[in-house]
């Protein structure tokens, strides 16, 4: 993409951003020493919803802005799956320009004040620093700056809306509201589109909302994005499912020419182990949705949910560490991490395992559930734990974990959840016969424009094509597919 | 949203409550079920779509009252809303011409067994409908079943009306009678365990539908899931519609009464609240 290695280029030798980098030496810049970010107290938080991290003051965002001594060839653009200009952003905080910084990240990123908070920084945009790959030294916090950039922002009142071309009544449709269709919508609205989001929940914002808990990722902040993408121009059909309510079909008929999907990694695995179905064992969907989309936990919400006192949760996850410390938070006295390799395997991000620990949670790692046991009632009591060691890398190049044998023991459990990954959302693919899908369910694309390799008018993108990611490749995948249906849609109207 | 179109009492704790769902009423079949959600606070629950009107654009749920939600959907009134109401979910009831159907209901499950006794007539199937209830007044639908059923036995815990009995009885009594190829039961799990155990004695195919404890009912959670032929398997998207030969009952109550001590308190503090406003 010659086109933006030139703008980066131009935008650099703005007199502007001449002037900061000379204003300090680049070896006053690299001495410093990288932010760290405030949190609340473990003891205090474990028992609370209150955010985990607290964010950066000015300051020290400034300071953390010195630190970036803005690069001719930004490697960090090249980790992050929408390309912010970055650089360019932490140039303006370091200006002390806020709401500047802002805008530069809304060029390209819808929702900055979540990904600064969720993305697993320290495999994209940090892991291609300069200071990473070239110093040996702690990157730029780029994920912090960009929360605090967005946070400032959005607690000014003077947020701005991004500009809509004006107005064309193609409509198209975003199936499913998680960052990829958010992404994708605004960006369609950008081009101009009438663009509807369907949403089958009674809530818009996909695992954002339902998934990810409050003490992470506020739901305001979810809330104040979606409200933006409203304001652009975007609606909303929450308790809307396609291919149920609606197929594919009446949509076209109702004038929709192009579809994006992004319907998500919602089908939960489980292990198909002995005494799975026993009562107080759950999927960790079903025990993060009770807690945070049906607010079970508050009594004056009619869902219920169990809290027990020995919760253990298997898997090694995101998804597992939030769950393990929800149930904390819901009064658990023991809360476990069952993780059968070890923790250098674990595919969650470093700073939730960090957390989890600090808040008391236990790690039982090399270890996996074989049975569990119920009371009369048929609620568990206990489960069959064995022992592992790790062995020979396999497909995915992490150790392989094998059983010892002679090794298992029972532990004292009365809430189970199980969190073990989850499969493509197959209501989509079923009521397609004509989407070309993989044995595992997720959606063929190409990889630059996201269209279906069978159904021309068909786009995907996030979880529903990758089976399992990250907030920002969904949302990146959401960006390459609006490009592709806006191509797509001039290529078809100029036919006729 | 959806407004509350029409409503009627069929005895005290179970009414017929008609929404304007347009979309809905258009891609329904038999056999589907919605997910509704009264106020912000209230939990997501599943009710059958009895009938369906395309021109109105409206759904009939018939709903007995058991707990919190179904007893704030029965205070609502018409002309108010229903803050959710997202669907049809699940499969749709496979119906085709097999010869003779018997079709068994008790308690609430006669709402949706209403749609499937109607298909199967109209697939051109002889229908013999068994309708079960504690009492007279429990007794639903009566009319609009023996519109589509060649007949209909009424069987009562009591004696007050019908017959007296258990709903195996009616359904045995058919089975000795005359050659039945297919069966439907739906109702409180432990009638269609039991009906399940007496086609099976017969080497009946029968069908039941499930009415376990559900949240999204998009498959994505597994609240729903219950052992059918030794797999686990998810009641919204999968059924609710199940072989009842294969199915675990046993399991399936055990599942159902997950909550029962929360959701009996919040049902006395719900009733309680009631009390201090009347
Ligand atoms: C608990 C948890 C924690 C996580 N933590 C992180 C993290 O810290 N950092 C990170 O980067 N990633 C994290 N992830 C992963 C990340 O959330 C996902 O990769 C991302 O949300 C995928 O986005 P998506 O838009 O593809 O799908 P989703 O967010 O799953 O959204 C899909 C939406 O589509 C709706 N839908 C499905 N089918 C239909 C239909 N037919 N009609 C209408 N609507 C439909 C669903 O209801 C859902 O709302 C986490 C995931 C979980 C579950
Ligand atoms: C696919 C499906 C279709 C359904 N269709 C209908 C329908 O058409 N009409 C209808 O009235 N109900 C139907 N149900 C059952 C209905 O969803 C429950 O009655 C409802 O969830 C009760 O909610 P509540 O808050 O009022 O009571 P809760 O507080 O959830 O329950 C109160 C008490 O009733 C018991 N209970 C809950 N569900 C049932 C049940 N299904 N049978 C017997 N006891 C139960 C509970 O164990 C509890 O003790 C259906 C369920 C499913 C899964
Ligand atoms: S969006 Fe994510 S990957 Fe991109 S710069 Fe921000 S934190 Fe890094
Ligand atoms: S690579 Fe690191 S130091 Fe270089 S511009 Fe990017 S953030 Fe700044
Ligand atoms: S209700 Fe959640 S998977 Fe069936």
């Amino acid at each position: 993409m010659e086109n933006i290695i030139d703008y980066l280029k131009a935008e650099r030798s703005q007199e502007w951003r001449n002037e900061i980098r000379k204003s300090m030496k680049t070896k006053e810049r690299t001495s410093k020493v990288r932010a760290s970010m405030p949190e609340a107290d473990p003891e205090v938080r474990n028992k609370s919803n209150v955010e985990v991290n607290t964010g950066l003051d000015k300051d020290i965002a400034i300071l953390e802005a010195q630190r970036c001594i803005d690069c001719p060839t930004p490697t960090c653009i090249d980790g992050c799956p929408v390309g912010i200009y970055i650089p360019k952003f932490i140039k303006k905080i370091e200006v002390g320009d806020f709401l500047a910084a802002a805008s530069v990240l809304k060029e390209t990123n819808g929702l900055p004040a979540v990904c600064g908070r969720v993305c697993p920084q320290e495999k994209q945009c940090e892991a291609s620093c300069f200071y990473t790959l070239k110093l040996n030294k702690p990157p730029v916090a780029i994920g912090y700056l960009e929360r605090f950039a967005a946070d400032y922002e959005r607690n000014s009142g003077k947020a701005t809306v991004p500009e809509v071309a004006g107005s064309s009544k193609v409509k198209v449709a975003v199936v499913g509201s998680g960052p990829a269709g958010l992404a994708a919508s605004g960006d369609l609205a950008k081009l101009g589109y009438d663009v509807t989001v369907f949403e089958a929940l009674h809530e818009i914002g996909g695992v954002l909302k339902y998934g990810i808990p409050e003490f992470r990722l506020p739901n305001d902040i979810v809330d104040f994005e979606i409200e933006n993408l409203r304001k652009m121009g975007v609606k909303f059909r929450n308790n809307f499912l396609v291919g149920k309510t609606a197929s594919f079909e009446d949509l076209k008929a109702d004038g929709f020419e192009a579809f994006f999907v992004g319907s998500g990694a919602g089908l939960p695995r489980f292990m198909n182990i002995p005494g799975e179905n026993y009562n107080g064992i759950f999927s960790s969907n079903e025990y993060l949705t009770r807690v945070n989309l049906m607010n079970a936990a508050n009594p004056e919400f009619d869902t219920p949910v169990i809290s027990g006192k020995n919760v253990a949760v298997i898997g090694g996850g995101n998804t597992a560490m939030d769950s393990v410390r929800t149930a904390k938070r819901l009064g658990a006295k023991r809360a476990m991490i069952i993780y059968r390799r070890s923790e250098e395997e674990m595919p969650a991000r470093v700073e939730e395992v960090k957390h989890a620990k600090e808040e008391g949670i236990e790690f039982m790692n090399l270890h996996n559930p074989l049975e569990y046991y119920a009371d009369e009632t048929g609620r568990v009591k206990s489960a069959k734990i064995q022992k592992m060691k790790l062995g020979e890398p396999d497909a995915s190049g992490r150790r392989r974990p094998i059983p010892i044998e002679g090794s298992e023991f029972v532990v004292d459990v009365d809430t189970v959840v199980v969190s073990v990954g989850v499969s493509p959302n197959p209501i989509v693919p079923a009521s397609l016969s004509k989407l070309e899908i993989t044995d595992w369910g997720t959606i063929v694309v190409d990889k630059d424009t996201m269209q279906s390799s069978t159904m021309p008018e068909i786009f995907a993108g996030g979880d529903i094509v990758r089976g399992g990611a990250t907030v920002i490749l969904a949302m990146g995948d959401g960006r390459k597919a609006a490009a592709g249906m806006h191509k797509y849609i001039q290529e078809k109207t100029k036919a006729n | 949203m959806s407004k509350i179109l029409e409503k009627e009492f069929f005895s005290e704790n179970v009414a017929k409550i008609v929404l304007l769902a347009p979309e809905i009423a258009r891609s329904r079949k038999p056999g589907h079920f919605v997910i509704i959600k009264i106020g912000d606070k209230g939990e997501r629950v599943p009710l059958t779509i009895a009938s369906s009107d395309d021109e109105k654009g409206s759904i009939t749920l018939v709903v007995q009252k058991v707990g919190v939600t179904s007893a704030k959907l029965l205070k609502l009134e018409v002309g108010d809303e229903v803050t959710d109401v997202v669907g049809p979910l699940g499969k749709a009831t496979h119906i085709e011409k097999v010869g003779t159907v018997l079709c068994a209901g008790g308690g609430v499950g006669v709402a949706p067994l209403m749609p499937i006794v109607e298909g199967f007539k109209k697939a051109g199937n002889r229908v013999i409908t068994v309708l079960a209830a504690r009492t007279k007044d429990l007794v639903i639908l009566e009319e609009q079943m023996r519109k589509y059923s060649d007949e209909v036995i009424i069987m009562t815990d009591d004696g007050t009306y019908g017959r007296q009995g258990l709903v195996t009885q009616g359904m045995e009594e058919v089975i000795k009678r005359e050659k039945v190829d297919m069966s439907v039961i739906i109702g409180p799990a432990i009638m269609m365990k039991f009906g399940a155990l007496t086609t099976k004695k017969y080497n009946i195919k029968t069908y039941v539908s499930l009415n376990t404890i559900m949240v999204d009912g998009t498959g994505m959670c597994g609240a729903c899931r219950v052992s059918v032929g030794g797999k686990t398997r998810f009641v919204c998207v999968d059924g609710p519609e199940f072989d009842a030969h294969q199915v675990d009952f046993g399991q399936m109550m055990m599942r159902m009464g997950a909550y029962k001590d929360q959701e009996y308190a919040a049902y006395q503090k719900y009733l309680g609240t009631l009390e201090t406003v009347a």
